[in-house]
């Protein structure tokens, strides 16, 4: 097994080649209490920054995704002190007013595109917070749906913006006043309320094992 | 990074046979067959994988042996020496748990009226929830109905299900989406907004809700949202090593650590729910896991000791496809939807050997026997085996750009690793996934311990002994509000009582007489990944 120099926090760790950095830190005798969550790519506990040797190049990735390379020297960044407006999501329109109204510091944005840069689910965060000054929510939903909330992007970000929670703002809007409610969705909750399906329902709660099996193996299977 | 050359070359051989396959049908299996795969091949049926417990009020009773290893354990507390005069905070409703289940149920019990505090031994939402990424299954289509979907979870479950909670399960979907919708989630829909819904393994109807493969972490992400609008006091990075039970034996709230700190915590409440998830990360034998860094079975521990009854311990179910290829995510999800939308299971000849939508335990008993019995599955260079998951079929029923538009993060996944699954199938083997069973709970959520509620992954019963894909999510949903509706009633009527833990001393001394370690102790709280000797004590074990 090759080992690798790592910098953990500026202090040298010899690790395995290969390993996850979430890995290779515990490998090197770290016991995670906070920066590590899902562990699968989906929670955003686990954001690092780091650089490599000889190189001014910030770059970011999470823990528990991106492989150790010689020579790193990393971060994680567990916490941000993200400032979450609240919210009766129900009461509020989709119209740029209610964004700028929630997060006025989205118009502080000066393009720099350091929260581009920095987000390691790709996602084009400038673009999305621009979208939110412009008042295209849906633009900045579907932009911005990949995101984990790691907060690396306000972490980077000179006008103090809190771009993932802009994001998730602009989504709920999105989904509860864009996007057509379902229509067949109405239809079987007024059949709940009339109780369409009660009896049938109690019918085959009483039925044994037996019973039930044969109308499984019957049952039809959509195409 | 990518394949490895020798790899590469076995591609090719699921590349040969991938036109011919486009059109052929593979049957589901008939009841006999399906069983005698399960009793030969499923983890469950394999020898000395389980054990009688000890003690407590499923003694005597089948558990796997990791499991069991917690139940039979001591608590960090000594009952005779613990001081519990000073309670740091009060409460109408405790809940212990961050995830989905836990986030609804608070957000039902301060609808209520009640006064709530949620802990979590992580952050607010990291759980299995946001991990979940197929689906979240109700009964809203004209062509479908809660009477198919009940029958469909009871099949999947071995017909071992408590009806009563399939009842509430399946009759409560298409309300549970509707407050999704309400709430601003961004199902995939039409633009009429008819959903887009497909099967998921064992399903009947296409009755699968999506919100592309982020499905559950778009639900986490309103729910927590909610959490923190409404104000819900929320208290990261504490565990709860203890229940208290009162004189009459009634759960009253329990006892905390500080992770960041060491200090103990206590929190007295008139009702408590444990909404404290799985067990993925017990490793039962030896397997990776799907599951989040979280998930160790601590809710079944506190349960048992204060004499919670658990049901269907011995069942665990292995997800047919988790990743094989690369090592370094080896255990993690390639969600069901992946399969949902049309990639196939493949032997190293280029064979497909199963219907890709039977249920899970099937599926994965049947990848099991093709790498171990027939000797057909496909070798890492790190040793393991596998069957590949013929993804670019996906990008051929479904026209170019389907994977990154259906399935942005497995993409993103595997494309981290030199992996474009578009041109690529995934190498799969499968992966500890779901506690099957847990706290045996009634339709409120309650358990046989009086103030004492459960929802979610760690109770058990909705499922029977096996869960069909996206019905966890709407099992989180459904039964986390009902408890938390519950949960906000019993406050009510409760007034607060003075904690003890004299449930504890009982189970001390249960466990002496059993002969049992004393060096044993449990929950776990974490999983401890260090090398065996950088392990030091860790700040809840003093």
């Amino acid at each position: 097994m090759k080992e690798i120099s790592i910098y953990v926090m500026g202090k040298e760790y010899k690790v395995p080649e290969g390993q996850t950095i979430m890995k290779a830190l515990e490998y090197a005798g770290f016991f995670y209490i906070r920066g590590a969550g899902c562990r699968g790519g989906f929670c955003g506990s686990c954001g690092t920054v780091y650089r490599t040797k000889d190189s001014y190049r910030l770059k970011v990735g999470l823990a528990c995704q991106n492989t150790v390379e010689e020579g790193m020297y990393l971060t994680q960044i567990p916490f941000y002190p993200a400032n979450k407006k609240t919210y009766f999501i129900k009461n509020l329109s989709a119209t740029a007013e209610t964004l700028i109204t929630i997060y006025p510091e989205i118009l502080r944005c000066i393009s720099c595109g350091s929260c581009t840069k920095v987000c390691p689910q790709e996602i084009d965060v400038m673009d999305f917070v621009n979208a939110a000054i412009r008042g295209d929510i849906k633009r900045c939903a579907e932009l911005s749906f990949n995101c984990i909330l790691c907060g690396l992007c306000a972490s980077r970000c000179p006008a103090e913006i809190v771009q993932y929670y802009v994001a998730l703002l602009a989504r709920r809007l999105y989904g509860a006043h864009i996007l057509k409610n379902s229509p067949h969705l109405k239809e079987r909750l007024k059949e709940m309320d009339e109780k369409k399906f009660e009896s049938d329902l109690q019918r085959l709660l009483k039925m044994d094992t037996a019973q039930l099996k044969e109308l499984y193996q019957k049952r039809d299977i959509e195409e | 990074m990518s394949y490895p050359e020798a790899m590469l070359r076995q591609i090719k051989e699921v590349e040969k046979t991938r036109k011919e396959r486009l059109s052929e049908v593979i049957p589901l299996l008939p009841a006999a067959e399906k069983e005698s795969l399960l009793k030969s091949f499923h983890p469950d049926y394999k020898l000395g994988t389980t054990r009688k417990i000890l003690v407590g009020v499923n003694k005597g009773e089948v558990a796997v042996q990791e499991i069991a290893d917690l139940l039979e354990a001591y608590s960090y507390l000594d009952p005779e020496k613990f001081k519990i005069d000073e309670v740091t905070y009060t409460c109408d409703v405790l809940i212990i748990g961050g995830g989905g289940a836990g986030a609804m149920a608070a957000l039902s019990a301060v609808s209520e009226g009640a006064d709530v505090i949620l802990t979590t031994k992580l952050r607010l939402g990291d759980s299995n929830t946001v991990m979940a990424q197929g689906g979240i299954q109700a009964a809203d289509k004209p062509n479908d109905s809660p009477v198919i979907h009940y029958l469909d979870v009871m099949g999947g479950g071995g017909y071992k299900n408590i009806p009563e909670l399939v009842y509430h399960l399946v009759q409560s979907g298409p309300s549970i989406i509707a407050w999704l919708e309400e709430m601003g989630m961004m199902f995939d829909k039409e633009e009429d907004g008819t959903m887009i819904t497909i099967h998921g393994g064992g399903t009947s109807r296409k009755r699968m809700h999506t919100a592309k493969d982020y499905t559950g972490m778009e639900i986490m992400r309103i729910l927590k949202d909610e959490v923190l609008n409404k104000g819900i006091k929320v208290i990261e990075y504490v565990a709860a090593i203890e229940l208290l039970s009162d004189e009459d034996g009634r759960c009253c709230g329990a006892v905390f650590v500080n992770l960041e700190t060491g200090e103990k915590i206590i929190i007295q409440s008139k009702a408590t729910i444990l909404a404290t998830g799985g067990a993925g990360r017990l490793h039962i034998q030896g397997f990776p896991t799907s599951n989040h860094y979280g998930a160790t079975a601590d809710g079944l521990v506190l349960a048992n000791r204060i004499g919670a009854k658990l049901i269907y311990i011995d069942t665990i179910q292995y997800h047919p496809t988790g990743v094989c290829f690369p090592e370094q995510i080896s255990g993690q999800l390639i969600t069901e939807k992946v399969r949902g939308v049309g990639a196939q299971l493949v032997n190293r000849e280029g064979k497909r050997f199963i219907y890709e939508l039977e249920t899970r335990d099937c599926v994965a008993a049947a990848i099991i026997r093709e790498c171990q019995e027939r000797d057909k599955g496909v070798k890492t260079p790190q040793g393991s085996v596998g069957v590949w998951l013929d993804t670019p079929l996906i990008e051929i029923k479904g026209g170019e750009g389907t994977i990154e538009r259906e399935l942005p993060a497995m993409f993103r996944q595997f494309k981290r690793f030199g992996i474009d699954i578009r041109k690529e199938p995934i190498l799969t083997y499968p992966t500890q996934h779901y506690q099957n069973g847990g706290v045996l709970i009634n339709p409120d959520g309650e358990t046989n311990v009086p103030g004492l509620l459960a929802a979610g992954e760690v109770a058990g019963g909705v499922h029977g002994r096996n869960r069909l894909m996206g019905n966890s999510l709407l099992d989180i949903l459904v039964f986390g509000q009902r408890a938390g509706k519950k949960s906000a009633t019993l406050a009510k009527s409760t007034q607060f009582s003075k904690p003890t833990l004299n449930h504890l001393i009982t189970y001390h001394k249960e466990l002496k007489e059993a002969g049992v370690d004393e060096n044993r102790r449990s929950p776990l709280v974490l999983p401890d990944y260090r090398r065996p000797e950088l392990k030091t004590r860790l700040p809840w074990m003093d």
